[in-house]
């Protein structure tokens, strides 16, 4: 059912990589199982964003480390280009390398602090596109730092990571992962770890980036209002399971699930002056939101609202809300009446 | 709205007059904090923003004299008065004992990334009766009850006095970490990023807990945090930081509505906003100064849309906003105003090569264009 929703990335270009009832299980010995990820399907389009949201827990990080080929799927498939994807030889491998990049959420631990940034630059450029003469490798590496905008290359091929900034290490991370020339680019959380003045900088190389390398761009946060800007579809995510998905400005001024209810109203907004949070009130009653996910029936369960019998016994698939939209609740009609009958305020979407 | 009458904050429970603080490094002194002036009343929260780096834990240790060597106290002085002192405590005058005696009873503080700092492998009973009897002349039947006490204050279910750390989830045992805070009922809090660590939604139930305690204790608070937008929403007065200098005070509707440093506003067009209609985002180009050696006049200058050749000679004392009639509203920044139109290149779209500036500040010429 869910492969009939319009992602709203699919405009932005043609379909890069298709992953379909991803799952993960975790053994964790005597017998428990934990699953990390259950039957979460995503589409990713050339030029395209599409952000996966979620707290600590959610899975959102394993979707990336399976997408990128470093874990083993317990069930689901992956295509790349249409093309099925199986890994049995190094080749296979290296070329699904090439073709998907990750960039991680901390630059400080993913470069090597005794290595200087060509060293970091040189290996994936000779690695994945076969150059050879060091003159070639060089007028490359200059070119990958020019694009993540460090210029003049020349003044940071020779440093180590602990003499750039924050964002200087992670433009470092980003230009590494473009080595590739990649089509798919998976970036976890990668402004979470910089200060708040240049993350809106990260984000709009990251966009500028998108658009000039037509990459196909999944963007994984917890913090769902810069998926508002960034994205073109959000896809949110709890317990390993997939809430709710749309586009990114309908699911955030519209949301259908509780779930992502939740999320939107837990954010902090400062036009919300004179909120029940100055004044105090509101804490400990919701002794439940923090509950960890059900055990059976709907993960959020434990922790909705509007959580009824059915909802502890059975757990509800993704069903299409509208063309581009879909949620996982029983309760939708109580929940989101005004999404399910189509009438989400065009007016309030604003471009 | 009390946050408006900003006038109106009556007795001072600390007042900080010209701190400065440094770090002794081999490469000279890093000037963490510089003649820092920021007063706490009576039951405020007063929101101290900044990036990292910016001096904000450094001045609130500072403070309350927490650091150790290679930071040292260069000058100024902290006043502090609560309801168990007859006169003002200069701090910075204080002798050990005496310190021992004004921390946790009068000052508490709730580290960064506090929820880690629990002992692993003593429950949650025994480490609030350590950390009260190592305080509080408390027999330990007094201390027991005590802690029960406090679970309440932080509505944590009494059972859980029995719970080792990593049986509580990371937002309880961020209340535990409150609630040992509270246990000798001081008069200041001093919150360190209290909940950077914590989903959103955890985060949000966290903060309510904050306000609804300092609503029934009477509690002032000095809330730190890198997230301005949290401050917008809960502090009376926000106090903005940049490159270990205070650049912006006011109201947090002040600074919400009526920004007057490019910094703040700079801060305030970074964030997406998650309500309302899509904003403009602009974000700040390049990073911020090296403080073993700041840029002469202002430290945002290499940062900053509006800069001219006059901003390389101020001194970045803070002045009340020229524009405005309530004088508790202060800025460093002289020329601009809260009303002052956006500069011709908007930061966000400042060419390439002053965005590559990262390391090095930009270059004069480039800025003051």
């Amino acid at each position: 059912m869910t492969d009939q929703i319009e992602s709203a990335a699919a405009e932005r270009g043609p379909l890069a990589m298709e992953a379909a009832g991803l799952t993960k299980d975790f053994r964790l010995g005597r017998g428990q199982v934990l699953h990390a990820v259950r039957d979460v399907s995503l589409s990713l389009y050339r030029g395209g964003v599409v952000a996966l949201v979620g707290e600590s827990g959610s899975g959102k990080s394993t979707v990336a480390r399976l997408l990128a080929g470093q874990e083993r799927l317990t069930s689901g498939t992956i295509s790349l280009d249409g093309e099925p994807v199986s890994l049995p030889t190094r080749k296979a491998f290296r070329h699904y390398k090439s073709s998907v990049q990750m960039v991680f959420q901390d630059p400080f631990a993913s470069l090597n602090p005794v290595h200087t940034v060509r060293y970091h630059l040189e290996r994936p450029v000779r690695l994945h596109q076969g150059r050879t003469s060091a003159a070639q490798v060089r007028t490359e590496i200059g070119s990958l730092l020019a694009q993540v905008r460090l210029t003049p290359p020349d003044n940071f091929t020779g440093k180590y990571p602990h003499e750039l900034s924050g964002g200087q290490r992670q433009r470092v991370a980003f230009a590494r992962a473009l080595a590739a020339r990649p089509q798919v680019l998976l970036a976890d959380e990668p402004v979470s770890m910089l200060d708040v003045s240049i993350r809106l900088e990260m984000l709009s190389l990251l966009d500028d980036l998108r658009k000039r390398l037509r990459l196909a761009l999944l963007y994984i946060t917890h913090d769902i209002a810069s998926a508002r800007y960034f994205a073109d579809e959000i896809i949110v995510m709890y317990a390993g399971q997939v809430m709710e998905r749309g586009p990114a400005e309908e699911l955030t001024q519209h949301p259908a699930h509780p779930y992502t209810q939740l999320l939107v109203a837990s954010a902090p907004d400062p036009d919300r002056f004179g909120s029940s949070l100055r004044e105090g009130v509101g804490s400990g009653a919701r002794e439940g939101a923090a509950a960890p996910a059900a055990a059976s029936g709907c993960p959020f369960s434990a922790r909705c609202p509007l959580a009824e019998d059915r909802c502890r016994a059975e757990n509800p698939a993704l069903q299409r809300v509208t063309q581009s939209r879909a949620a996982a609740c029983w309760r939708l009609d109580v929940a989101a009446p005004d999404v399910l009958a189509g009438q989400q305020g065009g007016g309030d979407v604003t471009d | 709205m009390t946050s408006q009458g900003s006038t109106s904050w009556t007795e001072p429970v600390l007042d900080i007059r010209d701190l400065s603080v440094a770090y002794r490094t081999s490469g000279g002194d890093v000037r963490a904090a510089e003649h820092i002036s920021l007063t706490l009343h009576s039951g405020e929260v007063i929101g101290l923003a900044g990036e990292s780096g910016s001096g904000k834990s450094t001045l609130a240790y500072g403070a309350c004299r927490l650091l150790r060597p290679p930071a040292v106290i260069t000058g100024g002085s902290v006043r502090y008065s609560g309801r168990r002192t007859d006169q003002p405590v200069e701090i910075m005058q204080l002798q050990a004992a005496e310190l021992q005696h004004l921390r946790w009873r009068e000052v508490a503080i709730v580290f960064q990334s506090a929820m880690n700092a629990l002992n692993p492998v003593l429950t949650v009973r025994d480490q609030l009766i350590d950390a009260m009897r190592a305080h509080l002349p408390l027999s330990k039947d007094a201390a027991l009850a005590k802690a029960a006490e406090l679970l309440d204050l932080v509505s944590i279910p009494r059972a859980r006095l029995r719970s080792y750390p990593h049986e509580l989830s990371g937002g309880m045992r961020q209340r535990v970490m409150i609630a040992m805070a509270l246990a000798a009922d001081p008069e200041i809090v001093i919150m360190d990023e209290p909940t950077t660590a914590l989903d959103v939604v955890v985060q949000r139930d966290i903060l309510a807990q904050i306000m609804e305690l300092r609503q029934r204790l009477g509690l002032s608070i000095l809330f730190i945090t890198h997230d301005i937008s949290l401050l917008l929403e809960l502090a009376d007065r926000i106090a903005v930081m940049y490159a270990g200098q205070l650049v912006e005070v006011g109201s947090a509707h002040q600074i919400q509505h009526e920004p007057a440093h490019p910094y703040t506003k700079g801060l305030l067009s970074s964030f997406p906003s998650l309500h309302g209609a899509r904003r403009d985002l602009a974000g700040i180009p390049g990073s911020p100064p090296d403080l073993r050696n700041p840029p002469p006049g202002c430290s945002f200058l290499p940062r900053c849309g509006y800069g001219t050749d006059a901003c390389r000679e101020i001194d970045m004392r803070l002045a009340p906003v020229s524009s405005s009639a309530d004088r508790t509203h202060v800025t460093a920044c002289p020329f601009v105003l809260p009303g002052t139109p956006a500069p011709g290149h908007r930061p966000g779209t400042v060419p390439a090569a002053v965005l590559a500036a990262d390391a090095e500040p930009a270059s004069e010429e480039e800025v003051g264009s």
